[in-house]
């Protein structure tokens, strides 16, 4: 079975802890977890990918998480 | 002059009055089948009554599927899952199998397919008897593809052709197909069953799961495949695929899998054929399979008999592949060649490119539903 | 067949979820951006993760479509099967193998259409599976055309002037021909995706999940939504849970989201044969299996 590197996924950690975990090269940039996050916390940068662009806001719901088809974003409390 | 793996044994089996569907079920047990899903049609509904008493005996399944496609598909899952597994059907069900046929060729599933050939198209004649199935056994299935399919005419034959072609199908990861007809499918001949059959075994797979390709040239064809619930994780698809089993398009991958899949039967060759003859030396040679060879042997033995002037006889028992190479061989000194079928002369244009242009070849053609009599294949010798 | 190409310092749980995937060159998979399949095929993961199945006893079969393409990249052993006929080939995995978990994926015209026939009859032999239907109202991977979910009036690309025909309801159906456990919910309620995917997995027999999900790139197009936030907007505002509503059968303008049968469980089909195989050795048939039957009593 052909091994495949995943490029490193871009983390970060916003102030009240919670972390994100995006794979860029999954996202799709189909705006499901930008428009649906209840505080507006996500947002896609200028190649489509998302970005998390106001992580104070996060409230690690997770929704992002489980309503993306593409496995791009995970959350962690 | 046969490649299959039965060998008699020096004991006196007992006698027992079989039918041709009940020796091809018999035959299917005893090579190993354990699974069975089919549909009801005639002339082949005996091999699923017989199989649903018997199976259920032996710790084997079988299970009568709501329509033949279900069947095809089932008994691929089957298959998949690491049971042998057998279908029977006849001409209309055998038209709707075909895609199935198909998903068996590709994803390289053993399995066995039993076309009792029925009077056709459609539902045609339901209870008499034909051969017209032949070129679609070849060709039924849409796409370029190879096919293994054997030609019983005796009860006896038909134990030990679905035997071969258990063996053959496990051996080259490909469906086989056994065509009975309906004469051969309902006769009644007192037969001796071997008690012992040669069972094609492969060998075991030596790598673990990570380094698994489920269609690796390098073995050959002759290790046994991963099957499901084994800890390989078999991805199985009818998509052309890598060797990985996952699909592609990239064209030289195509191309690979198409080549390996043609490669399978025409790499084989050499033992991938069965035919039985007689008295090749005559001038005129009759060729035939199935229950149009009984009336052959019969209108031989008259004609002999009657004229002194000898006749030679080839009997094909495995129809596809056809072993063109071995025909025009072993049909070299034919001077005239008779090809007696139950249709309108299907496999004749085949038996045709094995002689030279010189030599005749008729075609004796009954396609009423009645078997071919002796005497008209005389009237062509 | 496990970790070494997940080269990530992404936490554990990131990586545990992942590794259920066979993460190779094929990825982001083929199915378009928002594409509520892909939403679907993660959430049951997550509930088979929870549930602690483990990958080696999993078999994913599907037949061709979009959803279908599911198996493809699930790691496991997994049965990319014909147009329609996942069901009868699952039944035959089953049947073989009845110790493997089988899970099947299928979408509205693989599972309702082509494969309607195959569909009834595996749930009236209570084949022990569990069955994803994924309906995005569409043949998606051929272009949109339309098939037994669309609504009336939709349009589709063979229905250009809106679709005469009458829909299914797949649950209905499921209930009708005996399937064990159905159950509705969608790719926007995807906390009570997992929850309903996790009943039916856990129920033996045939169980059934409709996952309502949209097809942004034909079906939502089609109806001048074709946005994903649209269509998963549609979805919310059309779902109603089942405890709101008096009969969820006959309500027509919504998805009615939830359990909406769970029946006592019967023996599935594969217990009862390995029943009657054990009754056979001892001369006895099914009538002594004590099964409610219109010729009980008779010899």
């Amino acid at each position: 079975m052909k091994k495949f590197l995943l490029r490193e996924p871009v983390s970060s950690a916003g102030p009240k802890g919670h972390k994100h975990t995006i794979i860029r090269q999954f996202c799709k940039g189909c705006r499901i977890c930008v428009e649906f996050c209840p505080t507006g916390t996500l947002d896609l940068d200028d190649r489509f990918k998302v970005v998390v662009a106001h992580p104070e806001k996060c409230i690690a719901c997770r929704m992002c998480e489980y309503r993306c088809p593409d496995m791009a974003i995970f959350v962690q409390k | 002059m046969t490649n299959s793996e039965v060998r008699m044994t020096n004991e006196r089996p007992a006698t027992r009055l079989l039918s041709g569907n009940e020796a091809c079920a018999v035959g299917a047990v005893r090579a190993g089948v354990r699974f069975f899903a089919g549909y009801p049609i005639t002339p082949s509904t005996e091999i699923a009554e017989y199989l649903a008493r018997e199976l259920p005996r032996i710790g084997g399944t079988f299970i009568q599927m709501e329509d033949e496609i279900a069947s095809i598909c089932c008994m691929n899952g089957a298959t998949a899952a690491g049971v042998k597994a057998m279908t029977a059907t006849s001409g209309p069900g055998f038209s709707l199998m075909q895609e199935g046929i198909g998903y068996s060729v590709m994803a390289e599933l053993p399995c066995i397919i039993v076309n009792v050939m029925r009077g056709g198209p459609a539902t045609g004649t339901p209870t008499r008897s034909s051969q017209a199935d032949v070129m679609q056994a070849r060709h039924g299935t849409h796409g370029d593809h190879p096919i293994v399919a054997l030609c019983p005419w005796s009860v006896r034959e038909c134990f030990d052709l679905t035997v071969e072609a258990v063996n053959v199908s496990e051996r080259l990861r490909i469906p086989v197909l056994v065509l009975m007809d309906e004469i051969v499918g309902h006769m009644r001949e007192a037969v001796q069953l071997p008690e012992h059959v040669g069972l094609w075994q492969s060998k075991l797979i030596k790598v673990p799961p990570g380094e698994y390709y489920h269609y690796d040239d390098s073995n050959n064809y002759d290790s046994r495949i991963a099957s499901f619930g084994e800890g390989y994780r078999v991805h199985l698809t009818g998509l052309t695929h890598r060797k990985d089993g996952f699909p592609t398009d990239d064209p030289e991958i195509i191309r690979w899998n198409m080549d390996r899949l043609r490669n399978k039967v025409d790499d084989n060759r050499s033992w991938l054929w069965d035919v039985t003859y007689e008295d090749l030396g005559s001038e005129t040679v009759i060729v035939c399979y199935g229950s149009a060879a009984r009336s052959a042997m019969e209108a031989k033995r008259m004609f002999e008999q009657h004229t002194g002037r000898r006749v030679g006889i080839l009997r094909l028992r495995m129809v596809w592949p056809f072993p063109m190479e071995r025909m025009i061989a072993l049909l070299r000194s034919a001077r005239r060649v008779v090809v007696p079928e139950m249709n309108q002369g299907q496999l004749r244009r085949t038996i045709e490119r094995s002689v030279s242009r010189h030599v005749p070849v008729i075609s004796v053609q009954r396609y009423d539903g009645e078997m071919l009599t002796p005497e008209e294949i005389i009237d062509a010798l | 067949m496990a970790d070494e190409h997940l080269k990530t310092d992404a936490p554990e749980s990131v990586n545990r979820f992942l590794d259920r995937f066979r993460i190779d060159e094929r990825f982001p998979h083929i199915l378009c951006p928002g594409c509520g399949i892909g939403t679907a095929m993660n959430t049951v993961v997550r509930a088979l993760i929870e549930m602690g199945v483990n990958q080696n006893e999993l078999c994913v079969v599907s037949g061709i479509g979009c959803s279908s393409r599911i198996s493809g990249y699930l790691d496991c052993d997994t049965f990319h099967t014909l147009h329609g006929r996942a069901l009868p080939a699952a039944t035959g995995v089953k049947l073989a193998r009845p110790d493997l978990k089988v899970v099947v994926f299928g979408g509205d015209g693989d599972m309702l259409a082509i494969g309607g026939n195959h569909f009834i009859h595996a749930a009236r032999r209570n084949i022990d599976v569990t069955v994803f239907v994924l309906n995005n109202f569409t043949y998606g991977m051929t272009g949109g055309q339309y098939s037994p979910t669309t609504p009336t009036c939709a349009r589709a690309s063979t229905a250009p002037f809106g679709n005469v025909e009458r829909d299914f309801d797949t649950c209905f159906m499921a209930r009708a021909t005996g399937a064990m456990f159905v159950a509705r919910s969608t790719t926007f309620h995807v906390a009570h995706l997992k929850k309903m995917a996790r009943l039916a997995l856990s129920k033996r027999g045939f169980s059934v999940v409709e996952i309502i999900s949209q097809c942004p790139t034909f079906f939502g197009r089609y109806q001048a939504m074709g946005d994903a936030v649209k269509m998963l907007e549609w979805i919310r505002d059309r779902s109603i849970d089942v405890s709101k509503v008096a009969d969820p059968w006959v309500v027509q303008d919504k998805f009615v989201i939830g359990v909406l049968h769970d029946r006592e469980e019967v023996p599935p089909y594969s217990q009862l044969y390995a029943e009657l195989r054990r009754l056979r050795q001892i001369g006895a048939d099914c009538k002594d299996l004590g099964i409610p039957s219109k010729v009980a009593g008779t010899p």
